[in-house]
């Protein structure tokens, strides 16, 4: 029982670091720009694909990430530059509706260019395999390279938004929009920067999850809502509101799914345990979402609205 | 004082163009089903019922979309309880339109209830983010529900009686009935926008701090109207699964919200005739694209795109630009 | 019993202190002006004494009614109105609506969802009362936002009166009027006092001493001296801090 805690704890952690990955660009975007994306969630699934279709052509996990970076960088860049420098003076009704016929001109255009069998990507060989944790207790070694992977780009961006000038202009922007204005700087060209930022860190997030998930036009939708959620608990422009967001949000979710039947079953019968964990389990999220909210409506780390 | 006569006209002027828009929509949708009797193609009907439902989903968001600036991105949530109202009922052997629709209202307006109080305290893209949320709760809850299908949804045996009547038996029933639901609700919604609540609730949409600086709390308001839309969205649902016999949480995925949306939008916000027109086109355009490839929502996106960022206004603004429409100001 | 009562009222914007321990006894049917110098805190005092802004420590009375704790909307119904000095109207409605909004908000209920609000005879007609009172009788079926600035100053002061408040805040009312208007304006309030008591902020020393029955100084947050126009005047302390600067400028 210990192990399976631990071994859900860990998978709550990896998937956690992921979403947080996703989240921080998201809550960036938001808070500086206030512009709401939609179509983040497809950033995720491209960045699988990319490195789906560079690691089939080079042979190689390797090549195909160094290949995905630019890439990413390219979309993060033709996507800002397309459409949402388009939207950031306009009403958040026209955000949700563009960035919404974006989610539909990308899964379609996937599905046209990639097909709709789901594509794998080979786990690099370094990381196959599994190192024993306690006892007879195993855990692979890639789901482990994710979680150290995404902490060490989680420190970078730390670094990035506390001493940085573009850090500077970040947090001072998610606080007061006109103050960064008024200081004299290219907004288009920070709003340019930090949109590509969370491009790449959502592609990134495909990317590094592609080995040991199955590749497909789905992927972007379940990951989009639950980091929403992400953002919304940590507050708005608050990349440590994301950190913090990210591994709660994933810990309730993989944790409560698997231990939330268990748990019933010591006050209810076996049966009526079960459904109701399964009817639960995947509500767990949004309920902790709602019970946060009730208490801070601007999030953990929001600022007052 | 001979000004309050005057006075009244303006707005009242804009609100009779409104009406006539609606009016001539329900006569065509009248005409509808013996037209298509006479082109032979039954089918049509089945379609109409569909766009009829849609449209009173669509007028319901309206009123907190465009008279409440709420955006809601999870009221496909609400459609879903309508169809599972219908599902669940008639499991247990409760065959009455009347009571599902009961139903449907009763559990919408606690869900409404409780999820728009926690939403209404925030705002702009948070509103947003946690309705949508709330209603892919909801979307989860009916997954995992496997005594009716779970993912798969359940088949529904018979459409619902009214009364005791089989009222909705013939395609035909079915639409009509639905068409009365659907004037009969715009006729409710264009009391209510005109009514004290409404005038109060549009006040709240131009500049909350001077309402509550005349002495209104915008929260209950909102919350009410929030309810109110949730429940008539339940409405639609009764009748789409009594369209579709059949009921599964595709219904109240966040697609489907997006859609909602999207035909508010596209019929113009703020005019619940329009959000009508706009479930029409939009489920039109739908067909059609589906007709011409599988792959028709690429081009269900790009129109969206394209109509964002060059006709901010919807059709209603395209209608403008051609200078079709007289501008209301 | 004073019909407004302001005990030690305190509020910091970090570690600014924009209103600091202010004290201010007013009259029933007064009107007390408040004067300071641009950035002595006086839109923060009337935004603290509505209600829109909260306080940090001390107590605001309406009669013998402690409403320090109560919101705006609470405020506004037991009689305590408040005009914006940045005009803040609802843009899309008539003139006479947004009026009759404010009657609608003080007489009945507000949870009426059928009978058509245009048509209320009673609330048009009492709407158009404050309008004709504040002088914009004229303009009743002219979107808000047409209006011209001193309209709106006007339809302000309208809302505000719509109301029926026992104690009225005007921030600034005669903002941005001149000449002609503001002479108006000022006859119009002359018409209006001793109906109910006011508070006033206002720039325009002429108005603000033709107006007065007596003046709070308010310089830097804390009130330095209050009296009748004359004793304000000749305050020396007052013109040290104040009126001196306001004379050299002009």
């Amino acid at each position: 029982m210990m192990n399976l805690f631990v071994l859900q704890l860990l998978n709550g952690v990896q998937l956690g670091v992921l979403l947080f990955l996703i989240a921080a660009g998201l809550t960036l975007v938001f808070g500086i720009m206030d512009v709401i994306n939609l179509a983040h969630g497809v950033l995720y699934m491209v960045g699988a694909y990319l490195i789906a279709t560079f690691a089939a052509a080079t042979g190689s996990f390797w090549w195909g990430f160094l290949l995905m970076l630019p890439a990413a960088v390219l979309v993060g860049l033709i996507l800002e530059f397309v459409v949402m420098r388009r939207l950031y003076a306009r009403s958040h009704l026209d955000q949700v509706l563009a960035t919404f016929g974006l989610v539909m001109i990308a899964t379609e255009a996937v599905k046209i260019i990639w097909g709709t069998a789901p594509l794998s990507v080979p786990m690099p060989d370094v990381f196959s395999g599994s190192i024993p944790l306690m006892g007879p207790l195993k855990y692979p070694v890639y789901r482990i390279a994710i979680i150290v992977a995404g902490l060490a780009v989680g420190l970078g961006l730390f670094v990035m938004v506390n001493y940085t000038r573009v850090g500077m202009l970040l947090r001072a922007g998610a606080t007061n929009r006109s103050t960064v204005s008024a200081l004299g700087v290219d907004i288009n060209r920070l709003f340019a920067v930090v949109f590509t930022l969370g491009a790449v860190l959502a592609c990134l997030a495909g990317a590094l999850v592609a080995p040991i998930l199955s590749v497909d036009t789905g992927m972007g939708e379940s990951v989009l809502i639950l980091t929403f959620v992400v953002v919304v608990i940590g507050g708005i422009g608050s990349v440590k509101g994301a950190f913090l967001g990210a591994l709660l949000v994933a810990v309730v979710d993989t944790v409560g799914g698997v231990f939330g039947p268990i748990w019933l079953r010591e006050i209810m019968d076996p049966a009526a345990a079960g459904q109701t964990g399964r009817v639960l389990a995947p509500m767990l999220v949004y309920i902790l979402m709602a019970v946060i909210l009730s208490v801070k409506p601007a999030g953990l780390f929001g600022r007052t609205a | 004082m001979s000004d309050a006569t005057a006075t009244l006209t303006a707005p009242r002027r804009a609100l009779t163009g409104r009406l006539k828009a609606a009016l001539v929509l329900f006569v065509l949708f009248a005409l509808m089903p013996p037209l298509a009797a006479a082109l032979n193609d039954p089918f049509y009907v089945l379609i109409g019922t569909r766009i009829l439902a849609f449209a009173i989903a669509a007028m319901a968001l309206d009123l907190i979309l465009g008279y409440g600036a709420m955006v809601s991105f999870g009221h496909a949530a609400y459609l879903g309880f309508g169809t599972y109202a219908v599902a669940i009922l008639a499991s247990w052997g409760v065959n009455d339109l009347v009571l599902q629709i009961l139903a449907a209202i009763a559990i919408s307006a606690i869900f409404a209830l409780v999820t728009g109080a926690i939403s209404l305290r925030t705002k702009g893209v948070y509103f947003i983010m946690i309705t949508l949320a709330f209603g892919q709760m909801a979307f989860f809850f009916f997954i995992s529900l496997s005594a009716y299908g779970g993912d798969d949804g359940v088949a529904l045996m018979q459409r619902s009686t009214v009364l005791g009547m089989d009222l909705l038996k013939s395609d035909f029933g079915l639409y009509y009935t639905t068409l009365a639901i659907l004037v009969a609700l715009f006729v409710l919604c264009h009391r209510i926008v005109g009514s004290r609540f409404g005038r109060v609730l549009t006040g709240i949409r131009e500049n909350p701090t001077r309402m509550e600086a005349i002495g209104y709390s915008p929260f209950r308001y909102q919350l009410t109207a929030f309810v109110i839309s949730g429940c008539i969205t339940a409405v639609a649902g009764v009748m789409l699964a009594n369209q579709a016999q059949f009921v599964s949480p595709a219904f109240m995925s966040w697609h489907r919200s997006g859609e909602l949306i999207v035909m508010v939008v596209l019929g113009g916000v703020g005019t619940l005739a329009g959000p009508i027109a706009g479930a029409v086109a939009a489920l039109l355009l739908e067909e059609w694209l589906g007709a011409l490839s599988e792959h028709w929502k690429l081009f269900f996106g790009v129109f969206l795109v394209l109509m964002v960022l060059f006709s901010p206004r919807g059709i209603t603004g395209l209608l403008e630009k051609a200078g079709i429409a007289r501008r209301q100001e | 019993m004073t019909s407004l009562t302001v005990r030690n009222l305190t509020k910091s914007f970090g570690a600014l202190k924009v209103t600091d321990d202010v004290s201010l006894a007013v009259e029933p049917g007064e009107i007390h002006a408040i004067i300071g110098p641009n950035g002595a805190g006086k839109t923060t005092l009337i935004s603290q004494l509505s209600g829109q802004l909260g306080s940090d420590g001390g107590s605001v009375s309406l009669g013998d009614r402690d409403i320090t704790r109560l919101s705006m909307p609470d405020r506004v119904k037991l009689g305590l109105a408040r005009s914006f000095q940045i005009t803040s109207v609802l843009p899309g409605f008539t003139t006479l609506e947004n009026v009759a909004l404010a009657v609608q908000a003080r007489e009945g209920s507000s949870f009426r969802f059928f009978g058509t609000v245009a048509r209320e005879e009673a609330l048009n007609r009492a709407a158009l009362k404050a309008l004709a009172e504040a002088g914009l009788d004229h303009r009743a079926d002219v979107l808000a936002k047409s209006l011209s600035h001193g309209e709106h100053r006007r339809l302000e002061l309208a809302i505000a009166l719509a109301t029926e408040p026992s104690v009225l805040l005007l921030d600034e009312p005669l903002a941005g009027v001149g000449g002609e208007d503001a002479e108006t304006f000022v006859a119009n309030l002359q018409r209006l006092k001793g109906r109910f008591t006011m508070v006033l902020i206002e720039h325009d020393m002429d108005a603000v001493f033709q107006l007065a029955d007596r003046v709070s100084v308010l310089v830097y947050g804390r009130i330095i001296a209050t009296g009748t126009p004359q004793a304000i005047r000749s305050d020396p302390q007052v013109r040290a801090a104040y009126l001196g600067e306001e004379e050299e400028a002009a």
